[in-house]
């Protein structure tokens, strides 16, 4: 397996919340590798998007990172300051975000955008900058990269406008690409489109892809591993695969078991009970026990640990029922 | 329908799925506000001068229309605090009973105006079209003109008095209100659940009060407190240019005209009103201030 | 087969868009030349992508815009050309369930109120009389009685579209109109109010439009589904038969791009190309020609006509055997 490109280590971050903190993210770790994609699964609320907020320090004011590491290829991005994260954010690590249309300025070219970033970290002059946008424009599949390159955002369409907002996180090549819920304000005929483009991206240039996502039909296509999160904790880890054949945890069997699945022709699916917990009101114990079918009396007393649960510790689960199954076995 | 049965889909509701506790929206407004200190602050001073109007005539120290011919044009001394006129009359006392005058006059003013600017301006975002232009091009035409000048004109032609100055006021009042209840009604009506009223099958008087009125109260109420500030100063202009309230009567306008003239020997005369006018002013801007701020669900 | 409870025939929706000050007034065709029935009892489907148009139709059954041309009939009436008045006492047999659950309640009204707002309009019951009815609702729903006394703000996404199905529910309705009822939510949720809505039309034989841009949960919830692009119904079949044999290029390309939660399953898949043709400027011929592989000279001057294919199934496309299996 080739190297770690970003490792997150018990990741903490909290808001605060009419005087008081609550935590959003609390002990989180996983890692990518070069050229992988990672899928950060959950339900809204579950603190995926505050995660990658987290690991590229764009946090709000009202909230703080008060425990853990952010490695990116050993160094610690928490302990940068505002002049070292700024000159890691667009050359490193690049995001992109689920709404395209909001997310480009709508009253300059765009142009003007992409050039923004590739000035701001390569010593180019305007003409090489420009040249550069073109040839990312070309590089997202975008037909006519000068009349592109001329036009401003509304005049775009919301495919269109996504891969503006690739090209331009791809500007200066970053190694780690984080993408909050790319296609989620797109048709599926676009999200095919821009599905594909980011599986070309990686394959050419080897870029880690931290992929979140609410959308299991997604995960399942493009992630390689996947990182399932509940309530602000992740609950299960595991390759794409053995989630879906086999996975451990109540709360993802739950949530691949309500996905409609095309052509399976059933009427009614199984559904998970209840509602996501409010972070302010959070219940003791697993944070899943009230909505979980296999509830135990431990279950609402104490906090499952996340515990590797096999050989080559791919996979990690946050359950008592799992737990007390493989003491006895 | 009438078998209707109880579902036996309360098992999607698992246990330890409650509702946080309901909080009564009074309470939470109050919570919120009182965390605004300047906003409290001027409530409080409104408070004080609205409850000296009330209670003035009965406990100030001297009658406000008692003449002392001994001591005219004091400064303040401990048996006139804020000194005497040209007639020996007490200020303070005057000011004090002078308030129910300014403050009832520019209340009064206000109320009809933003009731008729609030009709109108409901009439002209709902329905839209003929009336929408009518009533927004004669709110332009009222607009044209400075506040103040549109009051004098107005009183110039009904005549003076203090009833022809709230007149003036309420008309200079409406415009900016029936504008901003407008944008609120259009931003309102753009709401879904007022689309769902209508597939709901209600008419439009139900959506207009039930539906879309509530959601003016907000900026109406805001609009309120800022502009009675405008129309004290209003009234007391008018009655500063003699336009208003006879120069007897104790009004904050008509101090500050009489003392107009002695502003050399008895600067007193024109400081009191003068301070006292514009803190009323400023605690109703503040006070406007705070409660847009706390009424904005947008603000936290 | 019984009388269909909902017949639309050919009907045309155009909105203006202004182009600038001089420019010439431009007109967006929301919707153009749509038809189709709805048989009492069933769940009848719109797909298709934004913007095509699906809503809009929705919006003009439920008479809160008026078709350019064409009929809509209701139980034998056509009620495309009556008067907001006269369309007041069908609205209770016609209720729709919104998208946005957040802003299709009002949010300065308690939740009982809004649940009995259609009997406060449609009944004479008196306020002791609702209140009852409410609580019945709220129950069906699966919230408890005690939740009316709430406001909107203080529910979850799931439990607000709770409250908008029952509000819809209070008249009785013969047709309800779902329109994107489960897109803002959270998967687990989603479930939930599929499924909910499922037992409720076999409860109270419901007819349902359902209108939606997720072919899975379409899947899910139909017995007939209809493909809109453009404006326009490209294809409409019984569920089995358009998800085992889609005819139309379009169905197929939009089938292959959902993603499917099985990474074993090996796809082929048809990615369009390019994006969306503009609605106001809508291509000639065969709405989908600039996007279609099987695009040849006639597609692009000559509009297809319906053909039928196969047991009520029907397409517009000039070579539906190109994709015969």
């Amino acid at each position: 397996m080739s190297e770690k490109l970003l490792e997150v280590k018990n990741l903490r971050t909290e808001f605060k919340r009419d005087k008081s903190w609550v935590t959003a993210v609390n002990n989180v770790s996983f890692d990518i590798n070069e050229g992988e994609i990672l899928g950060l699964v959950g339900e809204s609320g579950c603190g995926k998007s505050v995660t990658s907020l987290s690991i590229m320090r764009l946090l709000a004011r009202n909230s703080k990172i008060s425990n853990g590491q952010v490695l990116l290829k050993g160094k610690n991005l928490l302990e940068k300051d505002n002049k070292e994260i700024r000159k890691i954010r667009g050359r490193e690590v690049a995001m992109i975000f689920q709404e395209p249309m909001n997310s480009l300025n709508p009253c300059m070219r765009v142009e003007k955008q992409i050039t923004e970033a590739i000035l701001l970290h390569n010593n180019f002059s305007k003409e090489q900058a420009h040249q550069r946008a073109f040839d990312v424009l070309k590089s997202v599949g975008i037909p006519e990269p000068e009349m592109t390159l001329k036009s401003f955002p509304h005049q775009l369409s919301g495919g269109m406008c996504q891969r503006v907002m690739i090209a331009m996180a791809m500007s200066c090549e970053p190694e780690l690409l984080i993408a909050d819920e790319p296609t989620t304000a797109l048709d599926v005929t676009i999200q095919a489109q821009i599905l594909e483009l980011m599986e070309e991206i990686r394959a050419k240039k080897n870029t880690g892809i931290l992929m979140i996502t609410h959308d299991l039909g997604v995960v399942a296509e493009m992630c390689n591993r996947v990182v399932v999160m509940y309530a602000g904790r992740i609950v299960e880890e595991a390759p794409v695969k053995e989630l879906f054949a086999d996975s451990k945890h109540p709360y993802t069997q739950g949530l691949i078991g309500s996905v409609p699945k095309l052509g399976s022709g059933v009427k009614s699916l199984p559904s998970i009970p209840g509602s996501v917990p409010d972070l302010s009101v959070m219940p003791k114990g697993c944070k899943f026990a009230p909505r979980c079918k296999y509830a135990m009396d431990i279950c609402r007393e104490q906090e499952p640990e996340l515990h590797t649960i096999d050989k080559d510790g791919r996979r990690r689960c946050r359950c008592h029922l799992l737990d007390q199954n493989r003491k006895e076995a | 329908m009438a078998e209707l049965k109880t579902n036996n889909n309360k098992e999607m509701f698992a246990t330890g799925e409650e509702l946080p506790k309901a909080q009564s929206k009074v309470k939470e407004f109050v919570k919120k506000f009182v965390k605004r200190k300047t906003a409290v602050i001027s409530l409080i001073f409104i408070i004080f001068i609205i409850l000296m109007a009330v209670i003035a005539p009965y406990v100030v120290p001297y009658a406000p229309d008692q003449p002392d011919y001994t001591n005219l044009l004091q400064g303040p001394s401990t048996a006139h605090i804020w000194g005497t006129d040209e007639f020996g009359q007490d200020v303070f006392s005057r000011l004090m009973v002078g308030g129910r005058l300014s403050l009832s006059c520019a209340l009064i003013a206000t109320i009809v105006g933003t009731a008729l600017g609030v009709v109108l301006g409901l009439i002209a975002g709902f329905y839209g079209g003929f009336w929408d232009s009518l009533i927004m091009r004669c709110c332009d035409v009222l607009f044209a003109f400075p506040d103040i000048l549109l009051a004098i004109a107005v009183v110039a032609i009904i005549g003076q008095g203090m009833v022809n100055v709230m007149i003036a006021v309420a008309v200079f009042t409406v415009p900016s209100f029936a504008r901003i209840i407008r944008s609120a009604t259009l931003s309102v009506k753009q709401a879904p659940y007022v689309e769902v009223a209508r597939s709901l099958g209600c008419k439009n008087s139900r959506i207009l009060f039930v539906h879309v009125f509530p959601g003016t109260i907000q900026s109406m109420i805001v609009n309120f407190t800022m502009r009675i500030g405008t129309a004290i100063l209003a009234a007391s202009s008018l009655s500063f240019l003699g336009f208003g309230a006879n120069v007897t009567e104790p009004d904050w306008g008509a101090m500050l005209s009489q003392g107009r003239n002695y502003l050399n020997t008895a600067p007193h005369m024109v400081l009191f009103p003068g301070i006292l006018i514009f803190l009323t002013v400023l605690a109703f801007n503040l006070l406007g201030d705070g409660l847009r701020d706390t009424l904005d669900p947008k603000m936290n | 087969m019984s009388e269909p409870l909902v017949s639309v025939k050919n009907i045309k929706k155009t909105f203006a868009a202004n182009k600038g000050m001089f420019g010439k007034k431009k007109f967006v065709h929301a919707v153009n030349d749509v038809s189709f029935d709805i048989m009492p009892g069933e769940t009848f489907s719109l797909v298709g992508e934004s913007g095509c148009g699906k809503s809009t139709t929705g919006k003009l059954i439920d008479h809160l815009i008026t078709p350019d041309s064409g009929e809509i009939w209701f139980e034998g009436k056509e009620i495309s050309k009556i008067s907001q008045n006269e369309m007041r006492p069908l609205r209770s047999d016609i209720q729709m369930v919104f998208q946005d659950p957040y802003g299709s309640l009002n949010p300065r009204m308690k939740v009982q109120d809004l649940i009995g707002e259609p009997l406060l309009i449609h009944t004479n019951m008196s306020a002791g009389e609702r209140l009852k009815k409410v609580h019945e609702l709220l129950q069906v729903v699966g919230l408890s009685p005690a939740h009316g006394e709430r406001y909107p703000h203080e529910f979850s996404g799931g439990q607000r579209q709770r409250i908008g199905i029952a509000r819809a529910l209070t008249v009785q309705p013969k047709l309800i109109i779902a329109d994107e009822p489960v897109s803002a939510l959270d998967v687990s949720i989603q479930a939930q109010v599929l499924n909910l809505l499922q037992q409720l039309q076999e409860e109270f034989s419901l007819t349902y439009l359902f209108i939606s841009h997720d072919l899975s949960v379409v899947e899910m919830i139909s017995d007939r589904i209809g493909v809109m692009y453009l404006g326009t119904i490209v294809e409409t079949a019984p569920k089995e038969e358009l998800y085992a044999n889609p005819r139309h290029p379009y169905t197929r390309a939009l089938l292959s791009a959902v993603p499917i939660p099985d990474p074993e399953k090996e796809k082929d898949r048809i990615i369009l190309k390019g994006d969306l043709p503009s609605p106001s400027n809508p291509p000639s011929g065969c709405l989908f020609h600039t996007r279609c592989a099987h695009c040849t000279e006639k597609c692009r001057t000559e509009k297809p006509e319906p053909k039928l294919v196969g047991d009520r199934h029907v397409v517009k496309c000039h070579y539906p055997e190109l994709t015969e299996d």
